[in-house]
């Protein structure tokens, strides 16, 4: 029996801007086929992890490997094919916004294959109205509010089809209802695809629908690594309380 | 990979199709297709598909049925299936932005003309009658924005305006002498360079300084503060935008302005008095005593008259590029540029109608 090895491996990482650190000694395994959310208060370092995941910052120390190829020391090219196979979704949405929201998310499928505009236009229609923004196919960014900016970002995330999605914050700002209808999405790409997918969020209804595997984090540190029942169970005040501040009943 | 055949009546499609395999795919099902109609897919045997595959299908789908309407299409593994429900396309694609024609963008064109000259005498009567209440009561601005704003304004911008000055003093002496040296006018440098300095290039210089550098920054500052919400803030706080944020900076303006000009001139002559020197013999006493008694205080007011004017154009534009700006960060740029380009557009202007009325 093939075992099972983790997409994404992080061990020991720290980083941070300038002086200032903001993570240290993480240790984190993202596995195939789940969602993984990171969880913690605001400025414990959530989006800083996954930046410098993807090096978008470059960490002080630590290893970071991608299917078991580490990519910290990888030159440019070779990082660009790894990132073929890696989505992003922006806090808002980071369209270009001097050009149409169909044009925003064509860019990666006209840039990394040789499908026709009809198969693309195609690709990018189904896109669209998965994320609810069909109407929205010829509107430049600075048309559409923030909610909508983050669904076009979403879009163009998972134009690909990547194997490993990162979402920071998908739900902020969305209606319960499209909050939701994005959680299903995010469901269906996992099962259907076998998609990952790692989110940060805050949104407890949300980390209860989705979520497979939590990463909390706390002042920089890993309080807690594994699923949300066994989170729940830990024992450990912080998570505790976070759970314990969205409860409404 | 992906395995195509057409067998009898059907055509057999199995294996996997991923987004690297459908342009291939496409081709190699329209070579098979050649003259023949096939009355069934065969989707059994298909394993994978991702969501470019289900597109790739879909377009083929769609090739079949134009050539056979009741097209049988035998279904895959129910996983592909939901792959093929959750990717399939609604074949109603939406209908493109009908672009409007030249005589409505015409109108369009003339009717955003109308309303930003409204908008800006808005603009202006507001910043005029602020202005001058501003004066008399300091209430609705920042403490200490005005020496803030005249230190942004004029002493930031004093070094590139004296720099240029210089320059253009030098070059213009330099290029002068060479011409008065032939028919021995040596003697005429000094009174050319100083009416040329004080009349025109002085204030025209300074201007598009500082069009160039403060009327840019005077937009992007209010373009980024509008799309931030700011302004909407300010607003809130029942606070005039208008009288805390651009008052300072007409008030500031109005005084560095001429005081720049004042040092542009004074820069621009030790650029010439160097060649007038150098190149043509003239001495120190010649030189400074010709350029004070070839000025005369008529031209030394206008001089300052038309600085004065030309910073008012350059905050009064700033702000309504900046006040009016659109979208997001673009929007900034975009205002930022505008705003420059027709401050510098408006600052020449004025210097042309100044030059009628003295002329007159």
């Amino acid at each position: 029996m093939n075992k099972i090895e983790p997409i994404i491996s992080v061990r020991g990482l720290e980083a941070g801007y300038a002086d200032r650190v903001i993570l240290k000694d993480i240790d984190v395994d993202i596995w195939p086929g789940e969602v993984t959310v990171i969880l913690g208060g605001s400025g414990c370092g959530k989006t800083t992890l996954l930046k410098n995941i993807l090096r978008l910052q470059e960490p002080y120390r630590g290893s970071v490997k991608f299917w078991g190829q580490e990519v910290l020391k990888m030159d440019e090219p070779s990082f660009n094919q790894v990132l073929r196979q890696v989505g992003m979704l922006f806090q808002n949405g980071a369209l270009l916004n001097s050009i149409s929201v169909l044009d925003n998310v064509a860019i990666p499928l006209e840039q990394h294959t040789k499908l026709s505009r009809r198969v693309i236009e195609r690709i990018i229609r189904v896109k669209l109205r998965l994320v609810g923004l069909s109407h929205a196919i010829h509107m430049l960014p600075s048309e559409l509010s923030g909610g909508m900016k983050k669904r076009a970002g979403l879009a163009r995330a998972m134009v690909m089809d990547p194997r490993v999605l990162f979402c920071d914050e998908p739900s902020a700002g969305l209606d319960p209802l499209t909050s939701a209808a994005l959680d299903d999405l995010i469901l269906d790409l996992k099962q259907q695809l076998n998609m990952s997918i790692v989110m940060v969020t805050h949104e407890l209804a949300s980390i209860h629908r989705v979520a497979d595997r939590v990463i909390f984090l706390e002042a920089g540190a890993m309080l807690f690594h594994g699923t949300l029942t066994e989170a729940k169970q830990a024992g450990i005040p912080a998570i505790e309380r976070f759970f314990e501040a969205g409860r409404f009943e | 990979m992906y395995k195509l055949q057409l067998e009898s009546s059907a055509l057999a499609l199995s294996g996997r199709v991923t987004r690297d395999d459908v342009p291939a795919f496409l081709i190699e099902a329209r070579d098979i297709l050649k003259g023949k109609q096939p009355r069934a897919l065969d989707l059994s045997g298909l394993e994978y598909l991702d969501s470019a595959g289900v597109a790739g299908l879909e377009e083929l789908i769609l090739e079949l049925k134009a050539r056979v309407p009741e097209l049988k299409i035998i279904p895959s593994t129910p996983e592909v299936e939901q792959v093929r429900q959750t990717f399939k396309d609604s074949d109603q694609p939406v209908p493109k932005p009908v672009s409007p024609g030249p005589f409505e963008s015409l109108g369009e064109s003339i009717l955003q003309g109308l309303a930003g000259f409204k908008e800006a005498f808005v603009l202006c009567s507001e910043l005029a009658w602020w202005s001058l209440a501003g004066l008399f009561d300091k209430k609705g601005q920042r403490k200490g924005s005005f020496t803030a704003q005249g230190v942004l304004l004029g002493y930031n911008a004093l070094p590139v305006v004296c720099l240029l000055s210089f320059i253009i003093g030098f070059i213009l002496s330099l290029q002068s002498a060479a011409q008065l040296k032939i028919y021995g006018g040596n003697v005429f440098l000094p009174d050319l360079l100083a009416v040329t300095l004080v009349r025109e290039m002085g204030p025209l210089i300074t201007a598009i300084i500082v069009a160039g550098r403060s009327g840019s920054a005077i937009a992007s500052e209010i373009a980024t503060m509008q799309v931030s919400e700011e302004i909407d803030a300010l607003r809130m706080m029942a606070i005039n935008p208008l009288r805390y944020v651009v008052v300072p900076k007409f008030h500031a303006i109005t005084v560095v302005m001429p005081l720049l000009v004042v040092f542009a001139i004074i820069v621009g002559e030790l650029g010439g008095l160097i060649i007038g020197m150098s190149m043509l013999d003239l001495s120190l006493t010649m030189f400074v005593s010709r350029s004070i008694e070839i000025i005369a205080l008529k031209d030394i007011l206008i001089s300052l008259g038309k600085s004065i004017v030309f910073a008012w154009l350059i905050v009064v534009i700033g702000a309504y590029y900046g006040f009016r700006v659109k979208g997001g960060a673009e929007g900034v740029g975009k205002a930022t540029t505008a705003s420059v380009v027709a401050a510098i557009f408006a600052v020449v202007i004025a210097d042309a109608i100044f030059s009628l009325f003295y002329l007159a």
